[in-house]
Order: structure tokens, then sequence, then C-alpha cells
């Protein structure tokens, strides 16, 4: 066991700890916090493959921003425990196996397909370690600079959204 | 060298995915709908950065900051839609929200 593999294992394992966490947790507050080891945990992953700008991004982004504000919903509405309802049939009865057979099936094809048995640093890797930033960079602004320009309104109409939305209605 | 295959993570992703899942099922609050759907999302941005790595391109990591952005609107829109609803309401269960129930 080299220091990646051991570094995989704790991390994949805290991810689907979080993700368990997430679904058994009663109270909204203990589904976030756990949501939040799930992220911190696939940042881990993230500079494990070499991605170190994307590793970033999910901590800033997703961890700090997005998960703040999932806490600060929390709060204002005083969201207390979740209350047990008879669930419905169709969740109980095509859920679950639905749920299990798209985890079986999705893991499945994923292990059988040919990029599968590609090892990471096999004779198709990136020269370096890491993936440059630079040269995402370059990439981002542009031959994706339309997309990179469009998410600006996107954000804009969402901060729209949000404010009309929020707004005490008359 | 002791690289971890990309198979590994695809299968994490694929774990994550299907749990994402059951909870967006079996879950009653609105907000940890929301949580389990922000899960399914880290799991799709997992697979996209191993296919990237695999593929030895770059466009995959492009895709994941896209979906990062777009998820960090969904979540000021969506959350506005939440405090709506709880003002209306008076609740945050899913079950209470059966307007355009059939």
């Amino acid at each position: 066991m080299s220091v990646p593999f051991i570094l995989f294992f704790t991390c994949s394992a805290i991810a689907v700890l979080g993700a368990l966490l997430l679904i058994i947790a009663r109270e909204p507050i203990h589904s976030a916090l756990a949501l939040i080891l799930v992220m911190v945990s696939l940042a881990v992953l993230y500079l494990l493959l070499g991605a170190e700008f994307i590793a970033a991004v999910q901590i800033i982004v997703y961890a700090g921003a997005v998960m703040v504000l999932f806490v600060f919903v929390i709060m204002l509405l005083n969201a207390g425990v979740e209350q047990r309802t008879n669930y419905s049939k169709l969740a109980k009865f095509a859920g679950v196996p639905l749920g299990l057979f798209l985890l079986l099936e999705v893991g499945h094809w994923m292990w059988r397909s040919a990029i599968g048995s590609t090892i990471a640093n096999g004779p198709g890797a990136l020269s370096q370690t890491s993936i440059s930033t630079p040269d995402l960079s370059k990439l981002l602004f542009h031959d994706y600079l339309f997309p990179f320009e469009a998410t600006s309104i996107l954000i804009l109409i969402a901060i729209l959204g949000a404010l009309v939305l929020a707004k005490r209605g008359e | 060298m002791n690289v971890v295959p990309i198979s590994y993570y695809l299968v994490l992703s694929a774990v994550l995915f299907g749990m994402g899942a059951i909870g967006f099922i079996f879950k009653r609050n609105i907000i940890t709908i929301y949580m389990a759907i922000e899960l399914m999302l880290n799991a799709v941005n997992l697979a996209f950065v191993s296919f990237a790595r695999a593929h030895n391109q770059l466009d995959g990591l492009v895709f994941v900051f896209f979906v990062i952005v777009v998820a960090a609107a969904e979540a000021a829109v969506g959350l506005a839609i939440v405090i709506t609803i709880a003002n209306n309401r008076r609740s945050l269960n899913v079950e209470d929200v059966n307007l355009l129930k059939f």
C-alpha cells in the first residue's frame, strides 16, 4: 500500500460515511455538516487526481459559499427534527429497489468500461503529475469564452430571481 | 508507479450518486432533499475529473467549473424558493406542499 492508495481509501471512506450520515440524520443541520465532510474529502480526491484548481474551487465555492447559504437558511427557518410521516408506498416499494439497481448498474458499467482499466499514470497520462492551471485558464478564456460569459448572465438572473422571490409579497 | 486506478474513482462516484438518489427519494425535508441533489452533483463532478484525467484532456475540468457555477446559482434561487414556501406553509415537509398534486 502506497501513500496515494491509503489517501484514496481514507478519503473515500470518509465521503461514503458522510453520504450515509446525510441520509440517516434527522436534523437538517447534521445533514449539512455531513455534506461538508463529503465535499472536503472530495476536494482531497481532486488533489490526488492532480486537479488543483478544481480542488480550490470545490473548497471555496461549495464548502464555503453554498454550504454557508444552506446552514444560514437552516438557522433562519429554525428547521427542527424532520417529521416522520408514513412514507408513500411508491417510495418504499419502487424507490429502494430502483435506487439500489441504479447504484449497482452505474457501478458495474463504470467498473467494466474500457477506460476503467486505464491507470492514471499509464501510457496516455499527462506529462506532469498535476494539471496546469495556466492551460486550464487558456482553455476557459479562449475556447470556452462564450459559455463563460453566458454563466455571468446566468448568475445575474439568479441574483434577480432570488431577490424577487425573497421579497415580501405585498 | 502506484497510482490509484481511475475505475476506483468512478465506482466511488457511482456509490455517491446512488446514495444521493436514495436520499432524494426518502428525505421529507425540503432542505435535506436539496442537499441530496448537491451530493449527486458532486458525484458527477468526481466522474468528470476522473474521465478528464483518464483521457488526458482539460475539457472535463472546464465542465466541472460550469457545473459548480450552475449549482451555486441554483442554490441561491432554490433556497429563496424554500424560504417562500416556509413562509407560506409554515412547514418544511414536502408532503405539505401538495398544490400541484393530482
